[in-house]
């Protein structure tokens, strides 16, 4: 074997989290009413796959219960068993068994209790359809046989034993020894067969031709070279298994004669693939040999028609439909890594392209060809971003399950509403929201949504929703978790504020920022910790992480009608098209999608309101002004007057329009954005830095985060050490 | 003379197992990664042997069996099946297709090799 059996072990995990994927999305899609053949199919390649790579790993446990899950799809898509929703349940249970599984192989959870689970399965092989054992099975076998009936192949194609879960019980058998009469079929030919490997193969088991049967032979003359004319009688000593001489004849053609009797004995029927068939009869196996044929005492033939196959020929008749063309995008799999290093000279390349547009007049530009150049590097960078984004589906598949297990839990009905899950979003971002996601999840079933009594007390459905949805808006995502439960208890919130120390008994507080107090640090609202939300985490961690992200999480919440969470995301960590501004000699790089317009103050169009703020009338309508300089704290009397500064009238999800006074603007290009963070604490009101043309640095403002930093405690305080 | 043998599974680690694998024995390989390409490559290399699963997308390995043997020049190379599957209607139909062997996944090393030797000396 090669070296990178774990490499190969990796992308089989990866293979696994798709298919997983897959499997999950049609049995949501069966709970929902649509058992068409197509997604049953789909259901069952998905798992089928899984279990076919788990062998090949040697991950036994996930083998055993991917098989029995099999075997249960199959007979769903054999219509043996009917996809009632009873059905489908249970094998969205035994597909969250499976994950485990997938999981526990991967090293990374325990290997789940399953037996409860493989009972059940059993049973409903057993009941739901009365699956077809009886085609394969020995009929009058003296003794029960430990082995799966469904392995046995009157077909004459036996499955070469593998390691674990076909390993047949076999009896020990001291027999005198055998007699192995075999007449190849006239197909034997065909099809690629040659019945001298046969001959050959069992002569390595110490056998001996000891007659050959050539009464068959036509003269030469008439002798078709593609026809067989002899049958062989061979000899074998008495310690060869019995299993290891059916074996040889795994893939002879069918029609073919084949004896297999123990000396002394009388030769005795059984089906070719009867390799555990009781040690003390002797045994007579044709290929194939069918149920009635293997049960008729016969001593000799036992052969059976099969379908005949020309070669030449594709047997129209009982083959399969054609697949319905899946609509699976050719793909390759590239390592992450390489595409990281790909996106950072793809901004490295971005960087000098802004330097060179930098040094060069406008003249030298067009002689060089530098607009064209530009494009490029745009399109490059695009098609390189989009190599790293994904559907969020990927996020959320693992919501579904977590919601079964919470509704289990916590005895709260909830269903699932999922929209824009197509969405795309860049790999790291859709790797770092899974847990925040989680916990939004988690909180939005143990402390949003109701049990059913109190729902119904309340005149709502007895089983709450949640609606999971992403969309993207300019430069951002918005990933919302929206429940229709009781809303935040705003008064219960206050007062463990106040308790832990997080605000003043006194503090006066709009609704809105009362809501988002359950993201403070230290706060959790739960009275007793329950094993759902209080794992040790609360909605700060949710907060933090998002926001190490360059994203915010926003709560909107209506007494009684249910809690949305918002998370906003960028929607690269990468790149960023960008308005280069100056203030007070400093230059800031406000993010592009944010801009709507800019706008050169007439004396009077900004008016005072108040001790801190302002307005600008824009036609017939006043938008707050912040200053940048006020926000960062630079000294006021550096302040430009309104006329002689810009402003910049931005679009913020949380405040609408709002305009930003700047002294001027420099430039608007797309810029490279490096993190602050392993340096500097997050600090709101900035999203990272970058590095101009000039070689020089230039903050990026976070805008959402700006002008909702009204309430002072979220003033940004400074670069921190 | 080193024997070819064309594999055909749309599962890229199971791909690189039976590659690793079968290198391993003494083949050369050559991969594919549903029944169409199967094909193409079929008629690019003529491997002496074809090993191939059953459920892939694009053309499935029934169809793919036929398509080889519908050619002439493939009349006699032998054709295993590598699959989960398991059920009786699933092999006639690829006996009836034109294979040669079944093999149910998972397989080992040594036990695959035995089967290959059972039709490609």
């Amino acid at each position: 074997m090669s070296d990178d059996l774990d490499d190969i072990q990796a992308i089989f995990f990866e293979e696994c989290a798709e298919g997983l994927a897959t499997a999950e999305a049609g049995l949501s899609a069966m709970a929902a009413g649509d058992v068409s053949a197509g997604v049953i199919a789909g259901v069952f390649r998905a798992v089928h796959s899984i279990k076919g790579g788990a062998g090949a790993f040697g991950h036994t446990a996930l083998t055993a219960f991917a098989h029995r899950f099999e075997n249960v799809l199959d007979e769903v898509r054999a219509n043996r068993i009917a996809p009632t929703p009873g059905v489908t349940r249970v094998m969205l249970s035994a597909f969250d068994i499976l994950s485990d599984h997938c999981a526990a192989a991967q090293g990374t959870a325990a290997v789940p209790a399953d037996a409860a689970m493989l009972a059940v399965l059993e049973e409903v092989l057993a009941t739901g359809g009365a699956p077809d054992q009886t085609a394969a099975a020995p009929a009058p076998a003296p003794e029960p046989v430990p082995a799966a009936p469904v392995d046995e192949d009157p077909f004459g194609f036996q499955p070469v034993a593998i390691g674990g879960l076909e390993d047949f019980d076999l009896a020990p058998s001291e027999p005198a020894g055998w007699t192995v009469r075999f007449t190849p079929s006239n197909a034997a030919m065909a099809h690629g067969g040659e019945p001298l490997l046969v001959l050959r193969e069992l002569e390595l088991l110490g056998g001996q031709v000891t007659a050959a049967d050539l009464s068959a032979l036509p003269p030469l003359a008439e002798l078709d070279p593609e026809m067989a004319y002899i049958g062989w009688t061979i000899t074998l000593p008495a310690e060869v298994a019995e299993d290891a001489i059916t074996e040889c004849f795994d893939f002879v053609a069918p029609d073919s004669v084949i004896e297999i009797v123990r000396c002394g004995g009388d030769p005795a029927p059984a089906p070719e693939a009867s390799a555990p068939a009781p040690a003390a009869e002797p045994v007579v196996a044709a290929a194939p040999a069918a149920p009635a044929a293997s049960a008729a005492p016969a001593p000799v033939v036992a052969a059976v028609p099969s379908v005949p196959a020309p070669a030449a020929k594709p047997a129209t008749d009982d083959a399969p439909p054609p697949r319905q063309a899946d609509p699976v995008a050719q793909s390759i799999r590239v390592e992450l890594t390489k595409l990281d290093m790909l996106l950072n000279l793809v901004g490295e390349l971005v960087i000098r392209s802004s330097i060179l547009s930098d040094r060069l007049s406008p003249k030298d530009q067009e002689r060089v060809e530098l607009p064209q150049l530009s494009r490029l590097t745009r399109e490059i960078q695009d098609t390189v971003m989009s190599l790293r984004a994904q559907p969020i589906k990927q996020a959320f598949s693992r919501v579904p399950r977590m919601l079964r297990d919470l509704s289990s839990a916590t005895g709260k009905q909830v269903e699932l509403e999922t929209f824009g899950e197509t969405t795309e979003v860049d790999k790291g971002v859709i790797e770092k929201i899974g847990d925040p996601l989680t916990h939004m999840i988690r909180n939005a079933v143990d402390h949003g949504v109701e049990l059913p009594a109190d729902r119904i007390a309340a005149g709502k459905p007895a089983h709450g929703t949640i609606r999971l949805s992403a969309e993207q808006r300019g430069a951002r995502i918005f990933v919302r978790v929206a429940d229709d439960g009781r809303g935040i208890d705003r008064a219960r919130v206050r007062a463990k504020a106040v308790e832990k120390g997080i605000i003043a008994a006194d503090a006066v507080m709009t609704d809105e920022e009362i809501d988002q107090l359950i993201c403070a640090p230290g706060f959790s609202t739960a009275e007793t910790i329950s094993n759902i939300s209080g794992r040790g985490v609360g909605m700060d961690v949710v907060r933090s992480n998002v926001e190490a992200l360059g994203g915010r999480v926003e709560i909107t919440s209506m007494p009684g009608k249910g809690t949305v969470f918002t998370m906003i995301l960028p929607l690269t960590l990468a790149i960023l098209e960008g308005m280069i501004v100056r203030l007070a000699g400093q230059r800031f790089v406000l993010p592009l999608a944010n801009v709507v317009e800019t706008v050169q103050p007439e004396p009077g169009q900004v008016k005072p309101i108040s001790t801190s703020g302002e307005v600008l009338e824009l036609r017939g309508n006043f938008l707050p002004v912040r200053r940048l300089g006020n926000i960062f704290g630079f000294a006021s009397n550096d302040a430009l007057p309104p006329e002689e500064s810009l402003v910049i009238v931005v679009e913020s999800e949380s405040a609408g329009h709002v305009g930003l006074m700047v002294d001027t603007i420099d430039d608007r290009r797309e810029v490279v954005i490096k993190s602050l963070d392993q340096n500097l604490h997050p600090i709101r009101g900035l999203g990272g830095a970058t590095i101009l043309g000039d070689g020089s640095i230039a903050l990026i403002l976070d805008i959402e985060a700006m002008v909702a930093s009204s309430n002072p405690r979220f003033i940004p305080k400074g670069l921190a050490a | 003379m080193t024997k070819t043998i064309l594999t055909v599974d749309d599962s890229a680690s199971m791909r690189m197992l039976l590659k690793a694998s079968l290198t391993g024995s003494g083949y050369h390989v050559e991969a594919a990664n549903d029944g169409r390409h199967g094909l193409e490559r079929m008629i690019e290399v003529k491997p002496d042997l074809l090993i191939t699963d059953i459920n892939m997308p694009e053309m499935d390995g029934f169809e793919l069996i036929e398509a080889v043997r519908g050619r002439p020049e493939f009349k006699s190379v032998p054709i295993l099946v590598l699959s989960t599957e398991f059920s009786d209607e699933k092999k006639a139909r690829a006996r009836t297709a034109g294979a040669t062997g079944w093999i149910t996944k998972p397989f080992d090393a040594q036990k695959l090799e035995v089967a290959i030797r059972r039709v490609c000396p």
